[in-house]
């Protein structure tokens, strides 16, 4: 009952924010009626988190009903801990985002209760996304979460934000419509084999057989590729992320994106690992790919904010290489690596859309010497940007080294070249600091204030969870870890053994069955 | 008491955190809590020292584990720390130097308004450089590596309204990070090979492991020490790093942080001992380096950037002896403490120089300084016997031993090492001359002045640990003391007696130290650098630093720009153009199915009949047949 | 029984050129009057044919069809005349693309 509570709250929090009058600017009511209702929100998932049995590896909290009995979709939700990680991201990220967003200058200030209440939606959507164990169900609030985007996007970005609203929706309607195409095969062959059922516990037990399998993962695969853009399926999210306001990109990039390598672990892998493994070596050159290519772009842009989007491009390679190379240790890295990731990418995109709502430009060649008028944005910028290149000592580093590692005992070209990833992560983020914050002030820089105590308010938690996940990520991967060690021996696949093993007798940790 | 090792660390960490987030009101009193911080630590690092010599041998490697810091599927690191002869050195040093160029910055960046800030960041690089020589793991080592990477980073662009300061920091940054990738390499190989990436461990398993694996581990460890230690081929950045506060240059880039590398490779002396392969490739870069160094230092005019090619060779000779193996391994540290004692000092010293001459850094400006600058000079003085290597100052000592032990490896080794000596006698020489000597060259709105006392104590403590350094090799202590951490060595004998050996090495450095006098002593400097176009073709190479950065820029800097442009043009007109084409094909193909439609009732209507009569037909056809 | 439907085939020729040719709306209307006529006559000359009742109900259905579709026309042409001053159906051509 409590993840559909969990999930619950922030649909009818929307709800209620719609319902709420309409009022010209100065009354923020509603604005705080959203930060309200998304701490609630927090605070259940913590209660989720406080029940959740963190040392077992199946699914928890479950919740089974009938749904629409034809063709065996259930109401059906439950956790493991790759799950309850992505929605305590969702969780914690949204009431960053909706503080941060109380700045915004919305086209229209009538409209404040349908961004707020769009972004709630969001919020609960991907938490029933998280949550979800059945694909019909799955896929439903998948395909539901672009309505609110779409409208975030399209009605409170910038001046081009339709044609990038159209883009994000037609390239992820495409890849949801192929998806929905397996979701048909799925029923067909569960139905040829007894009773129609969507359910993940069922449709694990089913034979696919060879090709079917593999032409079903396709389908799944094309939706989350094009959802967590893997190369070339990433053109729409630059567009996207340079027209939304900060808000929103940090709700697609951090939160929905997710849903696309969260799918990948928990659809792909669980229900065809056969066809994942068969696919496997053309996903790890194209996840390679993302990240060199991602990373490259990152350094050509002159537009912040697509410059971000094109390093989220880099790090979701990164992630999808993790998945892909069926190591306990890359892909519990792939999944810290969705929380960390959301965190980073959150911090960078809301210090620098605070950044560049002061300046009126998103331009890197407008800003210059930024540093010396507003230190605390810039110290904060930095901070972002260093956990964005994968600094030790903050968090992403964990997660970046350890699907390093991991496909490291898998594939040491596909490492060595993700590897000069970070030679290229340093290049834009530090171009970028350097070109925005050193040097003489840049005439028209003089109005960019430094950050007020809201702002600070809102960026504080990422940048207290980025230091500290970074010196002590082992809370996160506590959760993470028995989640893993199932999906990976669903996969059948095991970690290649240390050729000249080292006995080490003082670590007891070491322990632990991964076969 | 050595499970508080950890505190080490966490004191000058704390206090940089603190003076961060600490507003305005801690600008009168952060540089002294930055200093406490920073002479705490070093207290507390004597006592373990301390208590460390009054064990047994067996007992002088002190770990301890705070908490599991990564365990993930089958990868797990433990945020360990191993206080032993090694590190307990390196903590003296780095704490003890660091608390000198502390009080040195509180008289040096007096004037600046972001002087708090200054301090927290040299706290945190202190704590960062703690944590890379404590490590017990390489990982943790990494995180260490990194921090005083970013502490590098924050230094030498402290100065951020500066272009070229913040360009410096950047490079810095991005080149070490190439070496990084050595780095990251290697620990995942490590990962992949034995399953851990204990140092302890890894060195004790190394030998059961092929001998590809340690020539593969030995030169993706190098590769990371030629990045942090400015080691050709990735030496370019640490000329521009000059570009930061000079009580930075002293601490970062010329006593601690760059020999980072030595360390690394003192450290993984069990790979290195495994791998003929990588030992030689370590010689081959601390030699070239070596030279490169001495040769930029013959070079430049600028105070602070001939330092640091002095810097990069001394450091060259460190490699080499790290190169040598287990004979190797002490002097290499000995020559690294001892270098971080005359270097800080004569970084230092060109501090209190520039202090005086309105942060002038152009030595041709300069001249006859000594009588101003009376303490300066003498301390500098003593920091330049040191480093030339005049008996019975520290350098000798340290150095002696190296070239020594470099022609037991192999005479030509030996006989490089031998160049560089006399090379740096020039060189150093040269600067005497060009800063304190000669007469005076500076414009008549410089007056030179002796600094504040708050930055000369430092410099006489500087001085006086360069003229007494070699004091560690008394009855070969240094060595015997290293012994259980880089092994036992079998001594090689030489040709000629080490007497003998000794006697030519001062001779070559008297040529050098005379050569420069002749040079530079005969006519009067002039007050401006002359023309490239009239330099030799050495000078002219010297002064661009071989074209490294040339190099740089052709290998990699413009192929990268040159795919970045293509790749944004491929993005737009490739990728996304290939989907925007459907897009455009598709409403191309409307446009033609519009034609048509051209409104008219009666067309319609026509249409309709035509389908029915086909319909028709069609059904005919189908009954009929 | 032939001729029933012959004349039926006339009726629904005569109108289908009618709706083709004419361009008074009110013209193509009657015209269109004429086919739904035509088969009505066929649907009832059959019915007789089979001797059975389901051509006639079919009638009764395209009367009411008629009946209702008049309404509508007419009032459509009416209000097209009130805008435009012209009842030619080639001058309405609003959904030429």
């Amino acid at each position: 009952m409590i993840l559909s509570i969990l999930a619950a709250t922030p649909i009818a929090g929307a709800v209620l924010l719609a319902l709420l009058p309409r009022e010209s600017a100065p009354h923020h009511r509603a604005k705080y009626v959203a930060l309200g209702i998304s701490l609630i929100t927090l605070v259940l998932s913590l209660v989720v988190m406080a029940r959740f049995d963190q040392d077992a590896g199946g699914y928890q909290l479950t919740e089974e009903h009938e749904w629409i009995e034809v063709f065996g979709a259930h109401y059906s939700l439950g956790v493991n801990g790759i799950g309850i990680t992505l929605i305590l991201l969702t969780t914690i990220l949204t009431p960053i985002v909706i503080l941060a967003a109380f700045g915004d200058r919305l086209p229209d200030p009538k409209s404040t209760n349908a961004c707020f209440a769009w972004m709630l939606a969001v919020e609960g959507l991907a938490i029933g996304a998280f949550a979800a164990t059945d694909a019909f169900l799955f896929y439903v609030l998948f395909e539901a979460t672009l309505i609110p985007l779409y409208f975030l996007i399209g009605s409170f970005g910038g001046p081009n934000r339709s044609y990038a609203a159209v883009k994000f929706l037609i390239y992820n309607l495409v890849g949801g419509l192929l998806m929905l195409a397996s979701i048909v095969g799925l029923y067909v062959i569960s139905a040829r084999q007894g009773d129609a059922s969507f359910l993940l516990s069922d449709l694990q037990d089913v034979d696919f057989g060879t090709n079917t399998e593999r032409l079903l993962f396709l389908g799944f695969m094309a939706a989350f590729a094009i959802k967590a853009p893997l190369w070339p399926l990433h053109t729409w999210l630059p567009d996207a992320a340079g027209q939304a306001t900060p808000g929103t990109s940090v709700l697609m990039v951090s939160v929905v994106d997710k849903i696309g390598t969260f799918g990948m672990v928990t659809w792909c892998l669980q229900l065809f690992p056969e066809a994942a493994d068969w696919a496997s070596p053309v996903i790890i050159v194209l996840a390679v790919v993302s990240i060199l290519y991602g990373a490259l772009l990152a350094i050509g842009q002159d537009d912040i904010r697509r410059l971000i989007a094109f390093t989220s491009v880099s790090h979701f390679g990164f992630i999808i290489l993790g998945i892909f190379a069926f190591t306990t240790t890359s892909l519990a890295g792939s999944t810290l690596y969705m929380f960390n990731h959301g965190l980073s990418t959150a911090a960078l995109f809301l210090v620098t859309g605070m950044m560049i709502a002061r300046r009126g430009s998103a331009r890197i060649s407008d800003f210059g010497g930024v540093q010396k008028v507003a230190p605390i944005m810039s110290g904060v910028l930095l901070v972002a940007g260093l956990s964005s290149l994968s600094l030790p000592g903050l968090a992403p580093f964990i997660s970046e080294f350890l699907v390093l590692a991991g496909t490291f005992t898998r594939s040491i070209p596909a490492a060595a070249f993700a590897t000069l990833g970070i030679v290229l992560a340093a290049l834009y983020i530090l171009i970028m600091y350097q070109r925005v914050m050193t040097g003489p002030l840049k005439p028209g820089n003089e109005g960019v204030t430094d950050l007020d105590h809201r702002e600070m308010a809102s960026l504080t938690p990422a940048i207290i969870l980025i230091v500290g996940l970074g010196f002590f990520p082992q809370p996160m991967l506590n959760v993470i870890n028995p989640a893993i060690d199932a999906v990976i021996s669903q996969v059948g696949q095991g970690d290649p053994a240390p050729k000249t093993p080292v006995q080490i007798d003082d670590s007891p940790a070491q322990e632990g069955g991964h076969e | 008491m050595f499970d508080l090792q950890w505190l080490l660390i966490a004191i000058p960490l704390a206090s940089g955190l603190g003076l961060l987030v600490w507003g305005k009101e801690g600008d009168r009193y952060g540089h002294l809590i930055g200093t406490a911080a920073s002479a705490l630590s070093f207290a507390f690092g004597l006592v373990l020292f301390v208590a460390l010599l009054g064990k047994d041998a067996e007992h002088r490697s002190q770990s301890t584990e705070l908490f599991t810091w990564i365990d993930a599927g089958s990868f797990h690191v433990d945020a360990g720390f191993t206080f032993d002869q090694l590190s307990g050195l390196f903590v003296l040093l780095i704490t003890g130097v660091g608390t000198l160029i502390h009080v040195y910055s509180i008289g040096y960046m007096a004037h600046d308004e972001r002087r708090r800030r200054f301090f927290a960041f040299l706290n945190i690089f202190v704590a960062a450089m703690l944590t890379l020589v404590l490590a017990s793991d390489y990982l943790v080592l990494f995180l260490g590596w990194e921090g005083v990477g970013l502490a590098s980073y924050l230094l030498i662009g402290f100065w951020q309204h500066k272009p070229s300061a913040a360009a410096a920091a950047k490079k810095a940054f991005v080149v070490n990070r190439v070496g990084d990738l050595g780095m990251a390499l290697g620990i995942m190989l490590m990962f992949a090979e034995f399953g851990t990436s204990s140092i302890d461990a890894v060195n004790g398993a190394i030998t059961s492991a092929s001998g590809s694996v340690a020539t593969a581990l030995g030169l993706l460890l190098l590769l990371g020490a030629c990045g942090k230690s400015a080691q050709v081929p990735l030496q370019s950045w640490l000329l521009d790093a000059m570009e930061g506060p000079t009580p930075v240059s002293a601490l970062i880039h010329a006593a601690t942080m760059v020999t980072a590398g030595v360390y690394l490779v003192v450290r993984s002396n069990g790979i290195f001992d495994a791998s003929e392969a990588a030992r030689t490739a370590v010689i081959v870069v601390g030699l070239v380096t070596l030279l490169a160094g001495a040769w930029i230092g013959c070079a430049k005019d600028d105070i602070k950037k001939a330092l640091a090619g002095s810097t990069m060779s001394q450091i060259g000779y460190m490699m080499l002896a790290a190169g040598l193996g287990p004979a190797g391994y002490a002097f290499a540290i000995f020559h690294l403490i001892t270098h971080g004692f005359f270097k800080a000092n004569m970084f230092l010293g060109a501090g209190s120089v520039m202090h005086g001459m309105n942060d002038d850094v152009e030595m041709r400006h300069y001249g006859g300084l000594r009588t101003f600058m009376p303490i300066t000079f003498a301390t500098f003085g003593l920091g330049y016997l040191a480093i030339i290597g005049v008996p019975p100052f520290a350098g000798f000592w340290s150095k002696d031993k190296i070239i020594e032990t470099a022609f037991g490896e192999n005479f030509w080794v030996g006989m490089g090492a031998l160049l560089g000596a006399g090379v740096t006698a020039f060189y150093m020489t040269r600067l005497m001359i060009m800063t304190f000597l000669s007469e005076k060259r500076w414009r008549e709105d410089v007056h030179p002045h002796e600094s504040p006392r708050v930055m000369t104590w430092p410099l006489i403590a500087l001085a006086a640990l360069s003229a007494v350094g070699g004091i560690l090799l008394l009855g070969d202590w240094i060595s015997e003391w290293l012994e259980p951490v880089t092994g036992h060595a079998e001594h090689h004998e030489l040709a000629v007696p080490a007497i003998v050996l000794t006697l030519i090495i001062t001779a070559v450095v008297a040529v050098g130290v005379a050569a420069a006098v002749f040079f530079y002593n005969r006519e009067p400097i002039a007050a401006e650098s002359p023309a490239d176009s009239s330099v030799s073709f050495f000078t002219r190479a010297g002064r661009h630093e071989l074209y490294g950065n040339e190099l740089n820029d052709a290998v990699v800097v413009r192929p990268t720009r040159h795919l970045t442009r293509f790749l944004v043009w491929f993005d737009g007109k490739g990728v996304d153009g290939f989907v925007t084409g459907v897009a455009d094909r598709l409403g191309d193909t409307s446009q033609f199915l519009r034609k048509p439609q051209t409104g008219y009732v009666r067309s319609y209507a026509l249409t309709m009949f035509g389908g029915v009569a086909v319909l028709v037909l069609a059904l005919l056809a189908v009954t009929l047949a | 029984m032939n001729e029933y439907i012959t004349l039926s085939l006339i009726l629904f020729t005569i109108g289908a050129v009618g709706v083709l040719v004419r361009r008074n709306a009110i013209v193509v209307f009657m015209c269109i009057e004429l086919m739904l006529n035509a088969t009505n006559l066929a649907f009832v000359s059959f019915s007789r044919q089979h001797g059975n009742l389901d051509g006639q109900v079919a009638a009764f259905f395209v009367m009411v069809v008629a009946a209702a579709e008049v309404v509508v026309g007419l009032s459509i042409i009416v209000s097209i005349y009130r805008t435009r001053r012209s009842a030619s159906v080639d001058e309405a051509s609003l959904l030429k693309s």
